[in-house]
């Protein structure tokens, strides 16, 4: 490929401007695709993910900076040429006269047949392994118009297959797809890159974006926000400044890649905490206070507990213990030192402590007294604090195990009146 | 290859049917004459260069030698005279460019309804018909104004020597080309003619020229008979002169549809799909245009406004033969020629001769209605 003879990078777009009339879709931006990597662009809706990829297909005009494929500028290649240098997968395609699957993949040929030319043996070629690949031979002869909205997502993946390009770019090639199609598909381009092509896609699904990408370009307000490996740029704080949500980054344990879940924003005053409590519940309430941007400790737990799992995901202080050693004397210490500098200490309400209140029925305890206005929690007995951390705290507030979201986040909010300084976050607001 | 063949398979079956249809509608009038008859005088009329022979050319001292074309007509079956002039003078010239218009039209409706991603497009969509109309009407309700002599500065006066018809035929076939570049120079920005603004400018132009019809009509006086009956569509007085010019314009224009026929294919993809199969988006749809409103003015020029053979055939071709313009282009021309004979045919036969664009409309309309309530036209 002459990427490799040249060393240019196969994309590289530089300084990007693009506006539709007085509206900057993007400012500044710069992506690089290099043989053999498969980049992903997300962001939130808006952020300029398909108007860089237009950019990068030659049909939008930059107002500014330039978009080089293979060291040449794409304004002075032909339409023909950028069709052998990049294929693109279209994010919504309708179709408006019900062409045979195999007739659309070979208008993947278009760019490489002259005008009076019929398809040769090495177009026949091109277009059975592009079909193979993407399998769809099996409805090679149904209409366009008659396949699932999975089944023609790889249909169009097949047409770009059948390009023959050194570089692929995807418009968000999973949102139509099932779980099962979607990472069939990831699977496919990851293969393809895998074996030297190079692949540049637009992806909504972070986790998605994590599990399949070598590095991760986060496009916020039409500008670039992070760009990295998906390890390090996928943190906290990229997210919440790109998505303008309140993100917890965990660990996928099935992939071992990050994997985001998002919160709405809840805008509350930040305050140090410090949670007591162990497993899954006590998990789920680090997590949360983190997202929304709370300076949480934790402790003391044992060591590999899922809350303490959380709280290092969140970079928060945490206490531990080896597994079944109980409580020593100077764990208890750090852990009161960590609840003393806390404004509120939230005892989660495990629920080995409980097993009496029918193992976990959430509806008949916390879910009802949600609707009656009341938030349910007790901040007068901390009788689950066993370990005698929380009284540490100037305030300490029971929390049920099975809390509400939203009890949580005001629970917290009505304990302390005294919200510490907000971190910057990083977050530029939109204008 | 396989799509080549398939093309050649459907044109030749329609082109065989066309010729057919031919034959037959030849035999039809108020003198009947059986086909065999027909097909008699025409392999009569045919000619073939048998080889050449020294002559002189030009007279008197100018007088060179030269080198002329011997032709010989290969067949000499014995035919009714009467026959023979009915046929050859009066009925084939009418049908051959009932032939070719339809022919025409079919091809720029074919192409308009990719081009458009749009079942409802026609070769009229442009302001293609209505600039015919125009022009054809300003004539027949000015034609001293019109023809005649231009004068021009330092040349004086110069008789264009145009007749009546031809009057007509040249001011309709200029109409129509006017209001297809007008409306494509109204769609036009930045050298780039989205589809969508190419067809609200096209009503518009459309609406417009509609006015100035009208308009016209009015000022009419004795001669509104002939705008009505051009309005409607005809063929009849069809001479070979027509059928000789239109039938220069229109094969080597379908020519270029033709080489573009795999660009409109990728183009019904979208064109920033196409952009990116390599397809020089705004260049191709310019050809196209281009060709289409050429191929269009050639066959209302002479004809007149004749509705929903543009809209019908190709419609109807792509149930049978699949929306592959390569087979489709070809095949729905061919199947516009067939179906215009046949509704001009129609229209002559009667008691009172109807103009022709009163049977394709009464006969494609219906037909429209069954395709709008059916699968084809629902799903696009």
């Amino acid at each position: 490929m002459s990427a490799d003879d040249t060393g240019d990078p196969l994309i590289a777009v530089r300084d990007l401007d693009v506006a539709f009339g007085d509206l900057e879709a993007v400012s500044g931006v710069d992506v690089t695709l290099e043989s053999g990597s498969f980049v992903g662009l997300v962001g939130p809706n808006g952020a300029g993910k398909t108007t860089v990829l237009r950019a990068i297909k030659g049909t939008v005009d930059p107002d500014g900076g330039t978009v080089r494929l293979d060291g040449d500028p794409i304004d002075g290649l032909s339409a023909r040429e950028v069709g052998r240098r990049v294929a693109s997968v279209p994010q919504d395609t309708g179709l408006a006269f019900d062409f045979r699957v195999r007739h659309v993949v070979e208008m993947g040929r278009t760019p490489h047949l002259g005008r009076f030319d019929g398809h040769g043996p090495e177009d026949v070629a091109a277009v059975d392994e592009a079909m193979a690949a993407a399998g769809v031979e099996r409805f090679a002869d149904r209409s366009i118009a008659e396949v699932s909205g999975g089944e023609r997502q790889r249909v169009l993946l097949a047409r770009a297959l059948a390009q023959g390009t050194p570089a692929l770019v995807l418009d968000e090639p999973t949102a139509s797809l099932d779980v099962n199609h979607a990472v069939t598909t990831m699977d496919l381009v990851r293969d393809l890159v895998d074996d030297g092509r190079a692949a540049i896609a637009a992806i909504h699904d972070l986790d998605m974006a994590a599990r399949y990408c070598d590095r991760v370009v986060v496009l916020a307000h039409g500008g670039v926000h992070a760009d990295g490996p998906p390890a390090e740029v996928l943190d906290a704080g990229a997210v919440r400044g790109a998505f303008d949500a309140e993100p917890f980054v965990g660990r996928n344990p099935a992939t071992g890649t990050p994997a985001v879940t998002a919160f709405p924003r809840s805008d509350a005053d930040l305050r140090r905490l410090h949670v007591v409590g162990t497993g899954p519940d006590a998990a789920r309430v680090v997590a949360r206070l983190a997202a929304a941007g709370h300076e949480v400790s934790l402790g003391v737990v044992p060591e590999g507990d899922a809350a303490a799992v959380a709280a290092t995901d969140a970079d928060a202080p945490v206490v531990t213990v080896p597994p079944f050693a109980g409580v020593d004397a100077a764990s208890r210490a750090a852990a009161r030192e960590l609840a003393a500098e806390a404004d509120v200490a939230l005892v989660v309400d495990g629920r080995d402590d409980d097993r009496d209140r029918d193992g976990g029925d959430h509806d008949e305890t916390g879910r009802d007294s949600h609707g009656s206005g009341s938030h349910g929690l007790d901040s007068h007995g901390p009788e689950h604090d066993v370990s005698g951390v929380a009284s540490a705290a100037e305030r300490v507030v029971e929390v049920p195990a099975d809390v509400d979201e939203d009890d949580l986040l005001e629970a917290v909010a009505d304990a302390s009146t005294n919200p510490i300084e907000a971190e910057p976050t990083g977050s530029t607001e939109p204008t | 290859m396989r799509v080549r063949r398939r093309a050649a398979t459907w044109s030749a079956v329609l082109a065989a049917a066309l010729a057919v249809v031919v034959v037959v509608s030849a035999g039809i009038g108020p003198v009947r004459i059986p086909p065999a008859e027909v097909l008699k005088v025409v392999l009569n009329a045919a000619v073939i260069p048998a080889g050449v022979e020294l002559g002189t050319r030009g007279a008197g001292p100018l007088a060179l030698p030269g080198i002329d074309l011997a032709y010989r007509s290969p067949f000499a079956f014995s035919v009714d005279d009467v026959h023979r002039r009915i046929v050859l003078l009066v009925r084939l010239p009418r049908i051959l460019l009932a032939a070719l218009v339809g022919f025409s039209l079919a091809a720029a409706g074919t192409v308009m309804q990719g081009f458009f991603r749009n079942p409802m497009a026609d070769p009229s969509i442009i302001g293609v018909s209505s600039g015919a109309a125009v022009g054809a009407v300003a004539f027949i309700v000015f034609p001293t104004a019109l023809s005649a002599t231009l004068t021009l500065p330092l040349v004086g006066a110069v008789d264009l020597g145009l007749s009546y018809g031809a009057g007509v035929s040249l001011f309709a076939f200029v109409g129509a080309l006017v209001a297809a570049f007008g409306v494509y120079a109204i769609a036009t920005r930045h050298g780039r003619t989205p589809v969508a603004t190419l067809l609200l400018a096209g009503v518009a132009v459309q609406t417009f020229l509609g006015a100035v019809i009208s308009y016209l009509q009015l000022q009419a006086g004795e001669s509104l008979r002939r705008i009505v009956a051009w309005l409607m569509g005809h063929l009849s007085g069809a001479s070979w002169n027509e059928v000789a010019a239109t039938a220069l314009v229109v094969p080597p224009l379908f020519a270029v549809l033709l080489v573009y026929s795999r660009d409109l294919n990728v183009l019904l993809l979208g064109e920033e799909e196409a952009h990116g199969l390599g397809i020089e988006v705004e260049r191709t749809k310019r050809v196209l245009l281009a060709a289409s409103a050429l191929i269009t003015a050639a066959g209302v020029a002479f004809a007149g406004v004749i509705g929903f053979v543009g809209l019908i055939v190709p419609h109807m071709l792509r149930l049978l033969v699949g929306p592959d313009h390569r087979v489709l282009l070809p095949t729905a021309a061919l199947a516009g020629g067939t179906f215009l004979v046949a509704a001009d045919t129609a229209a002559r036969s009667g008691a009172a001769e109807l103009p022709v664009g009163v049977v394709t409309a009464a006969v494609g309309a219906p037909f429209f209605v069954y395709l709008l309530m059916s699968r084809e036209v629902n799903e696009l």
